[in-house]
């Protein structure tokens, strides 16, 4: 053992000391063969039989040197460091093909590793700087008819934590946005409202004061500090030093500052960058809907949780189950029917992880295929490369390399190249880490944050993208290796004929391959670009255009209830005495927004619900003329008008879905139906439209005056042919006449909402796009290289075939029905697999078939295109063969 | 096979070596290869070069050492010597190699 230690050692330091040794060696045997010489003639011998015998007697020197250096290295490592040297010279040799063949592999390699990169910052480490977050899941409640999962209660929250034994913490986060004033800049900005044990939970600490106290989230109202982020204390408070114990007003609230965050804390919520924590205990001040810390019916907190080291999913998801149950028959009012579910952070239901899910499954299957059409491609070229060199190759076979050694030279150079094309791929991908927020929608005011995370994962599955690389660029031109015959590879050869197959068969498999896949991501791209159309089309069931929308956020600046109430109607006079409105209103919520409506028990007079079943159903507060101003036709009835106020006799407006769900064959209008302990009279049936999503099935929904449920909370809705900017300078001057502190949201049309709520779509659109242009685009040049190589090599026939009355057109149309043969088989074998493959993009997909065949004409056609393109140039080229040279060569 | 009787080569050949360099003291590869043709009175009719690669395997294992030094001629040649792990290797070595001469001498004459 000690001696192989010692062996290993030797070899291994011998390695660095070559020269030294090599010299060591030659000085050393040249004093043995003089001193052989010397004795030798003091035998008697003369001088040049001396010498002669001496070496006789030693045997072969550059023998005995070649073994001694055998057991003096490592032959396996030096061999595969004189290959590395060989293969860097070889592409310094050929700059032009090493530049394509690396800006390949770079392409291919940096897809996946930019894809890996969003996977791990997005899905599975969403959270810089929040140690162990393979133990962190996310927590919400399920209700039956809930496909997503809800907000859970307060009360509901702290008994799981106090009944749990599995989890090493539980904590809420609620992201909010309120009103921040600094001096005299006014702004919209995120924040979250945490339980006190919020910073511990997650395992990063102020760097500047403290974190939440325990008990600071208890009692109405009784905190106001603040912990503010690393961006907010160098942007809006200059960095300053003293900032701890100053005051913030947020909210209308003067808020104490009592920390700072690090630097690359950004909370945790998948999408946006948080800029300030506030206790549970301040919820009031920042959410609409009153206080709800003691209300186990208002679901409205975010939760995670962390699990004890060891405790799986299912484990920890049996205890939380089981005490849902006990709540269950506790709170039969508040909690019937509801579950509490944990889901793995890359599922996170609340936050934008969900929305990105699909596209981000997706971008992996397209980024292999890219990756391997750019294998392809630079196979391809090693290929023709190996052909110029087959004669470097016979010789070396000839003088008896092995095989063996052989492949390992070219699979040696692949590395080469494909550790270029991985380093080139992770400076894309650091360059792409923020590429993802700019493919979604700039909203006004915050700024998204979806960033990538290069981590050791990335960096090792990278790795793997590498090798899976060089073997695949490697293997190939060492499979030609085989058909190298000494003999046979000294004669020239021109001689190969166009149509010919022969040894061209590696070259013309591997553009089969790389035409049917981009001929896959050409239909998928057809398939969401038309799906994506289909989407922004298709009616939401109200005005998408001549309608404006914004939010004057009362609630973040202070207002209490009767102040918002008269704010909201002067500002209403003001907006309708502008010039070019025709209708204004305020709503509690916009639809296709990120919050959620309320959602309601009910109860309808002369509906008996089955047994077991407690219908619920979601509602808006909206003023009068609502429905007028959203143009959401009413069927029968009326809408609220300014008479249903506080005083007058409750009333409700129900759509379409729910009159024919709960009133069967009955008219509605002036029926009841019971919504919190109080009976409404229904007063109008209104058409269905969309609320959470464009792509939701028709839900029953209703609407109730806002005036008989008033809500600080409100969004304003303003018909006019008036563009959005001009909207807003008007909407700006006449808020600041009434309060000059106010910050308005905004200004935006119903249509730019409706394509904000699909803007995942859009993301998966324009990616699979984006990779499917630079998949056809790899392609091409495949394509194109093998056609120039078929038209170079096959000159002799061409000669001859115009030398016996070929005119160019006959010549033209020979090699382009060649190229245009691989295309066609290419594409039958991308439309098999886009078949078999398209039904992954499920519920991307939004009333398109995914075998559209719209989707796989549109793709034929491109794919023709860009082959016929690519094409051309060599048939042109072979139509200029000089028939008299050819053949005389 | 040629393989097989150059390692028979081989193991005797290290054993003659560090016999040598016990008996003997630090040697230069030349002093070695004369002397290992004498002490085997030319029964060994090694190519004096193949001691060369001997010589390096047993240093890395440990049981040599070598050093550059001047010949009786004043000519600069590389010395080898006897480590301590090569004169137990060297113990170990004759012992076992006794035992099978011995062993190999009794099935001889028993025949």
């Amino acid at each position: 053992m000690r001696e192989l230690f010692s062996t290993f050692t030797h070899r291994l330091a011998a390695l660095f000391r070559r020269r030294r040794l090599e010299d060591d060696l030659d000085e050393e045997l040249r004093s043995h063969l003089e001193m052989g010489v010397e004795l030798n003639m003091r035998k008697g011998m003369a001088p040049e039989d001396a010498r002669s015998e001496a070496r006789r007697s030693f045997g072969g020197v550059e023998q005995t040197k070649e073994n001694y250096r055998d057991q003096r290295g490592l032959p396996m490592i030096e061999t595969t460091l004189q290959d590395l040297r060989f293969g860097f010279r070889m592409l310094r040799r050929s700059p032009g093909f090493s530049a394509l063949a690396i800006l390949c592999l770079t392409m291919g390699i940096g897809a996946n590793a930019a894809v890996f990169s969003w996977i791990e910052g997005i899905l599975f480490r969403p959270y810089p700087a929040v140690p162990h977050q393979e133990r962190l899941l996310a927590l919400g409640g399920t209700a039956p008819g809930e496909a997503r999962g809800t907000p859970i209660s307060w009360p509901d929250f702290l008994d799981l934590q106090r009944n749990c034994t599995l989890f090493d913490a539980f904590f809420v986060t609620k992201i909010m946005g309120t009103t921040l004033s600094v001096g005299d800049r006014a702004e919209v900005t995120t924040g979250s409202i945490v339980s006190a044990n919020y910073f511990d939970a997650i395992g990063v600490h102020p760097i500047l004061g403290r974190g939440f106290e325990p008990g600071e989230d208890t009692g109405r109202n009784a905190h106001p500090v603040t912990v503010i982020s690393y961006q907010l204390w160098k942007g809006r408070f200059k960095g300053d030093p003293q900032i701890v114990g100053k005051t913030q007003r947020l909210s209308g609230t003067l808020h104490t500052i009592v920390g700072v965050m690090p630097e690359g804390f950004y909370g945790t919520f998948v999408g946006w960058a948080m800029q300030f924590w506030v206790p549970a205990s301040m919820e009031e001040t920042f959410e609409a809907g009153g206080y709800k810390l003691e209300d186990r019916g208002a679901r409205w907190i975010e939760a995670y949780v962390r699990l004890k080291p060891g405790v799986n999913l299912r484990q920890a998801q049996e205890e939380i189950s089981a005490v849902a149950a006990r709540l269950e028959s506790a709170y039969p009012d508040t909690n019937r029917g509801r579950g509490i579910r944990l889901w793995p952070l890359w599922q996170t239901p609340f936050n934008n992880a969900a929305t990105l899910l699909p596209t981000l499954e997706i971008m992996l299957v397209v980024v292999v295929f890219v990756l391997l059409i750019a294998c392809a491609n630079v196979g391809n070229l090693l290929l023709v490369r190996s052909f110029a060199r087959r004669h470097e190759m016979t010789v070396r076979m000839a003088i008896g390399a092995g095989r063996g050694r052989l492949v390992k030279q070219l699979v040696t150079e692949g590395l080469v190249l494909s550790a270029f094309g991985a380093v080139g791929g992770l400076l894309v991908a650091h360059w792409c880490r923020h590429a993802l927020v700019l493919l979604f929608p700039a909203r006004g005011g915050v700024t998204m944050h979806l960033p990538g995370e290069i981590d050791g994962r990335v960096l090792a599955l990278s790795a793997g993208v590498c090798l899976l690389a060089t073997l695949v660029v490697g293997v190939i031109p060492a499979i030609q290796t085989r058909k190298l015959d000494l003999a046979g590879a000294l004669k020239a050869d021109s001689a190969g004929v166009v149509g010919g197959a022969g040894r061209a068969w590696v070259r013309s498999g591997l553009v089969l391959v790389q035409v049917s896949l981009s001929f896959v991501l050409l239909v998928g791209a057809g398939l969401l670009l038309q799906s994506l159309q289909r989407i922004r089309n298709s009616s939401p069931g109200f005005s998408t255009h001549g309608v404006l929308e914004t939010v004057v956020p009362l609630v973040s600046a202070g207002y209490d209830a009767p102040r918002a109430q008269s704010f909201q109607d002067e500002l209403l006079e003001r907006v309708k005495a502008l010039p070019g409105v025709e209708s204004a209103a305020f709503g509690r919520m916009t639809p296709l927004s990120y919050g959620s409506f309320s959602s309601t028990p009910i109860a309808v007079d002369g509906y008996q619900p089955p047994p077991g079943e407690q219908p619920v159903v979601q509602y808006n507060e909206v003023a009068p003329d609502y429905f007028a101003t959203m143009g959401i036709p009413l069927v029968s009835g009326r809408e609220f008008t300014r008479a249903d106020d506080e005083k007058a006799a409750l009333v409700a407006v129900v759509n379409e879905t729910m009159a024919a769900q709960y009133w069967r064959s009955r008219n509605p209008i002036g029926e009841r139906v019971q919504v919190k302990g109080r009976w409404m009279q229904v007063v109008g049936v209104a058409k269905d439209s969309k609320y959470e999503s464009v792509r939701e099935t028709p839900i029953p929904f209703f609407y109730v005056p806002l005036r008989q449920n008033f809500s600080r909370a409100a969004d304003l809705f303003i018909r006019t042919p008036l563009n959005a900017e001009t909207m807003a300078t008007a909407l700006t001057r006449e808020v600041h006449t009434l309060d000059p502190g106010l910050a308005l949201y905004e200004v935006i049309t119903l249509q730019e909402q409706v394509d904000r709520s699909t803007s995942p779509q859009m993301v998966a659109v324009t990616l699979v796009g984006v990779l499917g242009g630079l998949a056809l685009l790899l392609a091409a040049i495949g394509l194109y290289g093998v056609m120039s190589y078929v038209v170079s090599q096959s000159s002799r026939e061409l000669g001859l075939r115009m030398a016996l009355g070929a005119d160019a057109s006959n010549v033209l149309r020979l090699v382009l029905s060649r190229g245009l043969t691989l295309t066609a088989g290419g594409v039958l074998l991308g439309a098999a697999m886009a078949l078999a493959l398209t039904g992954l993009l499920g519920n991307l997909l939004y009333k398109v078939s995914p075998r559209d065949p719209l989707a796989f004409g549109s793709a034929l056609v491109v794919m023709t295109i860009a082959s016929l393109a690519a094409c051309t140039l060599p048939a042109w080229r072979a139509t200029h063969t000089d028939p008299a040279r050819v053949l005389r060569d | 096979m040629p393989t097989s009787k150059s390692e028979v080569l081989q193991g005797t050949l290290d054993l003659l070596v560090l016999k040598t360099l016990d008996s003997m003291g630090p040697m230069h590869g030349f002093g070695l290869a004369i002397r290992i043709q004498q002490v085997s009175e030319d029964l060994l009719r090694l190519n004096q070069g193949t001691l060369y690669p001997a010589l390096l395997r047993l240093e890395q294992r440990g049981w040599i050492a070598s050093k550059w030094g001047f010949s009786e001629n004043n000519r600069k040649a590389k010395y080898y010597s006897l480590t301590r792990a090569g004169r137990r290797q060297l113990l170990e070595e004759a012992e076992s190699w006794g035992r099978m001469s011995a062993m190999i001498n009794r099935v001889l004459s028993a025949s």
